[in-house]
């Protein structure tokens, strides 16, 4: 919609009025209404599954609204498919990129935006614009490069140039920084300015509220499907929005003691991992992880630590040494695997519990015997005990308190924290020597953060050992007694965290180990690029 | 919250299917001239009116059993074994050398021999594609389809070559010994004057199948291998995590799902034809797809549904014989449960998870534990 | 063995893949597009059926060719209804649709003839008869290149060479063109298509119908050109041939080509064992050579020789992400 507006000092870029939205007995969006202005950054905060993906996706025709009204620049549109989204002036960049992997970047920005039947004309003319695009703000890409080639941060930039080659007006942006490293962040969070000085208009949905204190003019707050305020940026706090995301006031440091690190329980030295397409993903990492103390490896995802959890968890096979209470662990893959790996004393609650932690469709009390289920206590003769699995599951839920405490519910029923919950409860439960724990509070609401995190340290003043990866920053500081950083499969220092901050570790996630002084932005992204990220 | 009750799920669904492909079947049969209900009325008094339509009825269900549970193992693997038809073949093979070459005393003996010969030549037939898909990735459907090829090209240059007796024309082996012959039903079940079964080649196998149903479904949902690999079949990256070896489900599942093909051969070699010929199969590996989508991959399942086709395709062959509907008919109506059980199920399903919505939404706002994080 | 005995093998090899050719084009549309077909088959059974019996009845062989790609594409409706729309399984849909196309084809040749499931035999007008080429006759006597002319380039119906332009064709469409671009981005990552405004199910009813067209044309020769009639199963196999010459190409049309005359090269020699007994000095069973283009397929599957990757949508129906 690029007609000039009538009144474009007061009418909104964007206007939603009353949106509700039910995915059979979930109401994800119940009755929002909100207004972005024109040439405005608009942050939309909430924890995960507060609606916030859903309300954009109606907004760009992925969704149809069950009830409410949508206006453009105060005109009510229809947005039934993306098509019309695009011809209203709306682009999106989804948090999962949607690009043709073995394209080049330019047939993926001209798909579905050809002039004619004939592909050469308007590769031409994409070519042409490209390089104006690229020029004007700050999105340097080559246009010939086929996509699986490039790293996540040229990716999202071919997303931002899909949507401007549009002509978009409106940009909206799905949790953008994920996959960047503060500096990837700090880059796009200047192009995202470039844009808004050329008048477009941006909505920037994330769970970070350091991005939206840093580049918003105005935020909205969503909780459980519902907006709960709007307001300026400038006027309100950190803890303000958090409480507003929440609900009630929010504990952002975990209780603990410190540690008393007892004998080395887990020692890895030298450890490379190459994965199935070739790529060298671990390149050579040591470290120890004591009994009673917390390592956190803390970094950007897909440097190398979801391997490196695979490869202890033992389904991923490696080359160096890895030794377990003084014993060492075969990597090869032919002599061990998660069974043993669990025999040996090693318990792993996975980074991604839906696709590996859990079965979605077993009950919770099959999930309660998966990985253990070759266990003495588990079997009868040539069958599985199914009535002990069925009394210990029974009982764990009520211990680690998961909602609806019923073991024959599907895990796809209970919520993303009571999931955690129950694969916790299977881990933990089995009193391991090291727990090696990714991700552990991913997709997880408020309060359950907090039992998690209670429990974690519990462990570790059990005397355990814990191996704790996470992207998230704040929670590497808050439960970590020693820090590692990894970038592009190394560690590139490990820090106390009581001596160090978010920049350093920042400037150690972009792989820059010189960390006394400032480094340009160039200096990062040469780095970065350099290691193909 | 599953949309639709369990009862719903396993009996409803296939009902309606079941029921769309009859309507369709009833409407050729209409369109080609004759009466659906008359068509009907003749098949169910040959395939069931006497003993010996029933004798033929589960004569037919005996193979459908074991080449229908191949199929439904497969598929908690998540694995699609269309070469049932080739392990089938396979199968045939290893009965008839059993039979041939090694002498037995009884026939007893004879069965435990060729029920081993059969499972292991199907399940060897299964193990190239298995070890294809689970170490190179090669797509099984496309190998087990070029391996049923394979096996009919195979057969042929056997049974034209090798294993012909000399001097005969016809592409078979000789004729097995007379201590392998198994009892039929006809053997079995008669009694002084009475003969029941007479002439029907059903046979003792009817009652391996039975056992074979029974320790399946304690494979599948009473052991860990069972746990195992239906894991697998839900997610294979979960697999992975929990320390269960894709290439060891993915073999085990296509060995016991080719040694299952392969047993169907104690039916129809062993017991009814008594040597092998060509074409000894006749398509019932293919027919396992269509019971075992009908039968939700559930051994009883699996048995019912057998059962079923046992019953059209006895039928089928009266029709045939009364009337101008010639026995395709059969691969029609097939045709269309797997249509409408496994290629259509959604179209099935979807209207009626509506339905059963729309009756539990009055009560109102009952589960509000789970709403924000079902949001995403 | 001499230039004319060649050339005849040469000629049959061509005649026996077009359809092979045809059909692995069909496939190439469909599965680029992220919808995997095994029922080629059917498809090309039940246009052979119908083709051949109006082509029949009519006398006519193009309303006979008209008819039979109806039949193909009333079969590609059904895949793409239970596939596209009902995201149902692409295999067991193929599967099903097999078997629909090889019972009712008896069944209604059966009712509407009489014949024992067959059609009766066509001729004249109602089969589809050789081209001779201009100049064929008159080069007929020209050493070497005047046989070539005639005997291997001369003389086909005109769906071998219709066959023979479809590749270069179907190559233009899938790289130089708007719409084959969005074809193979629709197999490659559907999401992409759709959040570029794209109607995913649009563009796979599109290569699902194309598909339907070149399986009937297919279908259709087998029945009124290189046989003079329908009978059962008649397709044998051809169909699943030509999927297994789509997996040895890689899914690229040019490759087809080549796939596709091995394909039918294997199966002329079969036709003619008495050639490869005076060639070879020895005896080949023919069940080898039946064989062989699935065996040559597993080969290349298990990806000893160079590895087929498929598209990587392909057999996944299209769910919007929740």
């Amino acid at each position: 919609m690029t007609a000039p507006q009538t009144t474009p000092d007061t009418a909104p870029a964007i206007e939603l009025k009353g949106i509700s939205k039910a995915f059979g007995p979930v109401q994800a969006n119940k009755d929002i209404s909100i207004r972005v202005m024109p040439g405005t950054i608009h942050g939309i905060i909430g924890e995960n599954g507060a609606g916030k993906s859903t309300l954009m996706s109606i907004l760009y025709g992925f969704y149809k609204a069950d009830r409410g009204e949508i206006f453009i620049g105060g005109t009510k549109t229809e947005i039934p498919d993306s098509q019309a989204a695009i011809s209203a002036g709306i682009g999106m960049v989804f948090q999962h990129f949607k690009l043709v992997e073995n394209f080049t970047v330019l047939e993926n920005i001209v798909l579905g935006a050809e002039d004619s039947g004939l592909l050469r004309p308007s590769l031409a003319r994409a070519r042409r614009e490209l390089k104006a695009l690229a020029e004007e703000y700050e999105l340097n890409v080559d246009p010939d490069a086929i996509i699986e080639d490039i790293g996540v941060g040229m990716q999202q930039r071919v997303e931002i140039l899909k949507a401007l080659y549009r002509q978009a007006d409106i940009l909206i942006l799905d949790e953008p920084t994920g996959v960047l490293t503060p500096a990837e962040a700090d880059h796009l969070f200047r192009i995202l300015e470039n844009l808004r000085r050329e008048g477009k208009t941006i909505i920037l949905i994330t769970h970070k509220l350091r991005e939206i204190m840093e580049i918003t003019d105005t935020v909205s707050v969503m909780r459980r499907g519902e907006m709960t305020a709007t307001v300026k940026t400038a006027e309100t706090s950190p803890a303000e929005l958090a409480e507003l995301m929440v609900g009630r006031k929010v504990l952002l440091r975990v209780n603990k003691e410190p540690a008393t690190p007892g004998a080395v329980i887990l020692d890895v030295k030298d450890l490379h991992v190459t994965d199935a397409k070739g790529v060298h993903r671990v390149k050579g990492v040591s470290f120890e992880v004591r009994a009673g103390e917390v390592l956190g490896i803390a970094g950007v995802a897909g440097n190398g630590q979801s391997e490196l959890l695979e490869v202890l968890g033992g389904y991923e096979t490696a080359t160096g040494t890895v030794t377990m209470n003084g014993t060492p662990i075969d990597l090869t893959g032919t002599k061990s695997d998660g069974q043993s790996r669990r025999r040996r004393g090693i318990a792993h609650v996975p980074e991604d519990r839906q696709a590996e932690g859990l079965i979605m469709d077993y009950s919770a009390w099959e999930n309660t015997a998966f990985g253990y289920h070759h266990d003495d206590k588990y079997r009868s003769g040539l069958f599985m005990n199914n009535a002990a699995i069925l009394s210990d599951t029974t009982d764990k839920m009520q211990r680690f308190d998961v909602r609806p405490p019923d073991p024959k519910l599907a895990a796809k029923n209970f919520s993303g924290g009571n999931q955690q919950k129950i694969v916790l409860a299977r881990e933990i439960e089995r009193n391991p020597d090291l727990l090696l724990i990714g991700q552990p509070t991913r997709g997880v609401d408020i309060g359950a953060i907090e039992f998690i995190h209670e429990q974690i340290i519990a462990l570790r003043d059990q005397g355990k050992a814990i191996l704790l990866v996470s992207v998230e920053l704040e929670e590497i500081m808050a439960l970590s007694d020693r820090i590692a950083v990894m970038f592009d499969g190394r560690i590139m220092g490990t820090r106390d965290p009581s001596q160090t901050d978010e920049r350093e570790l920042g400037l150690l996630m972009a792989g820059i180990t010189d960390t006394d002084h400032d480094h340009s932005v160039e200096e990062i992204e040469d780095n970065l690029a350099k290691a193909g990220h | 919250m599953d949309a639709m009750p369990k009862w719903a799920e396993v009996v409803l669904v296939p009902l309606i299917s079941l029921l769309l492909a009859a309507i369709l079947s009833a409407l050729v049969i209409l369109a080609i001239g004759e009466s659906p209900w008359e068509a009907l009325k003749l098949m169910v008094d040959g395939a069931l009116g006497s003993t010996y339509g029933w004798g033929y009825t589960l004569y037919y269900a005996t193979n459908f059993i074991f080449t229908g549970l191949a199929v439904a193992i497969a598929f908690h693997a998540r694995m699609f074994n269309i070469g049932g038809e080739g392990q089938a073949v396979l199968g045939g093979l290893g009965v008839a050398l059993v039979c041939l070459f090694i002498p037995f005393p009884h026939w007893s003996l004879a069965l435990i021999a060729s029920a081993c010969g059969a499972a292991l030549f199907g399940a060897a037939w299964a193990f190239i594609p298995a070890i294809l898909q689970a170490k190179r990735g090669s797509h099984i459907v496309i190998t087990t389809i070029m391996f049923n090829f394979i096996a009919a090209a195979l057969l042929n240059y056997l049974l034209v070559g090798a294993l012909k007796p000399a001097g005969s024309m016809e592409p078979a082996t000789g004729r097995f010994p007379e201590t392998t012959h198994l009892p039929s039903f006809q053997d079995m079940f008669s009694f002084g004057e009475a003969t029941l079964f007479r002439g029907a080649p059903a046979n003792i196998s009817f009652f391996v199948a039975l056992a074979a149903c029974v320790a399946l479904w304690a494979l599948i949902w009473r052991t860990r291998l069972g746990y195992e690999l239906r894991a697998f079949g839900h997610s294979e990256s979960a697999a992975r995590y929990a320390g269960i070896s894709p290439t060891k489900i993915i073999v085990i599942s296509m060995l016991i799902s080719g040694g299952l093909a392969g047993m169907m051969a104690i039916n129809n070699v062993q017991g009814e034809a008594e040597r092998l010929v060509l074409n000894a199969v006749e398509g019932a590996g293919f027919i396992g797809i269509a019971v075992a989508l009908m039968g939700r991959s559930h051994p009883f399942g699996v048995l019912l549904a057998a059962l079923l086709f046992g019953f059209l395709y006895q039928g089928g062959a009266e029709l045939a014989l009364w009337t101008s509907i010639p026995r395709e008919l059969i691969v029609v109506i097939q045709a269309l449960v797997i249509l409408f059980t496994g290629a259509l199920d959604n179209m099935v399903r979807m209207p009626l998870e509506n339905l059963f919505l729309m009756r539990r939404r009055p009560p109102g706002p009952d589960r509000k534990s789970t709403s924000a994080e079902g949001a995403r | 063995m001499d230039l004319i005995t060649l050339l005849q093998l040469l000629d049959s090899t061509l005649r026996l893949a077009t359809p092979l050719l045809l059909a692995c084009l069909a496939g190439l549309y469909s599965e680029r597009a992220g919808i995997f077909d095994i029922g080629l088959e059917g498809k090309m059974l039940a246009a052979a059926f119908l083709s051949a019996g109006v082509a029949y009845v009519t006398g006519n062989v193009w309303l006979g060719l008209l008819a039979g790609i109806g039949a193909s594409l009333l079969l590609s409706a059904i895949h793409g209804l239970a596939s596209i729309t009902f995201r149902g399984n692409q295999l067991i849909s193929g599967v099903a649709i097999n078997f629909l196309a090889a019972g009712l084809t008896v069944v209604i040749a059966q009712s509407w003839f009489a014949q024992g499931g067959r059609t009766p035999q066509l001729s004249g007008g109602a089969r589809f008869n050789p081209v001779t080429l201009p100049g064929a006759e008159a080069l007929r006597d020209v050493p070497v290149l005047g046989p070539i002319y005639y005997e291997l380039i001369s003389g086909h119906t005109i769906i071998v060479y219709l066959g023979l332009i479809v590749v270069p064709i179907t190559a233009w469409v899938l790289f130089s063109t708007r719409f084959g671009l969005r074809l193979r981005a629709v197999g490659e990552n559907p999401a992409a298509v759709d959040t570029a405004g794209v109607s995913v199910v649009g563009m796979r009813f599109a290569a699902v119908a194309i598909c339907g067209v070149l399986c009937g044309i297919a279908g259709a020769y087998l029945a009124t050109a290189l046989q003079a009639g329908f009978t059962k199963d008649m397709s044998a196999g051809r169909g699943y041939i030509a999927l297994a010459a789509l997996i040895f190409a890689k899914w690229r049309p040019v490759y087809c080509l080549w796939a596709c005359l091995l394909f039918g090269f294997l199966q002329a020699i079969a036709l003619r064992s008495d050639l490869i007994e005076r060639v070879l000095q020895f005896n080949i069973q023919s069940q080898l050579l039946d064989a062989l283009p699935y065996i040559l397929t597993v080969v290349i599957l298990a990806g000893f020789v160079g590895r087929a990757v498929p598209p990587r949508a392909g057999g996944e129906p299209y769910v919007k992400e929740r």
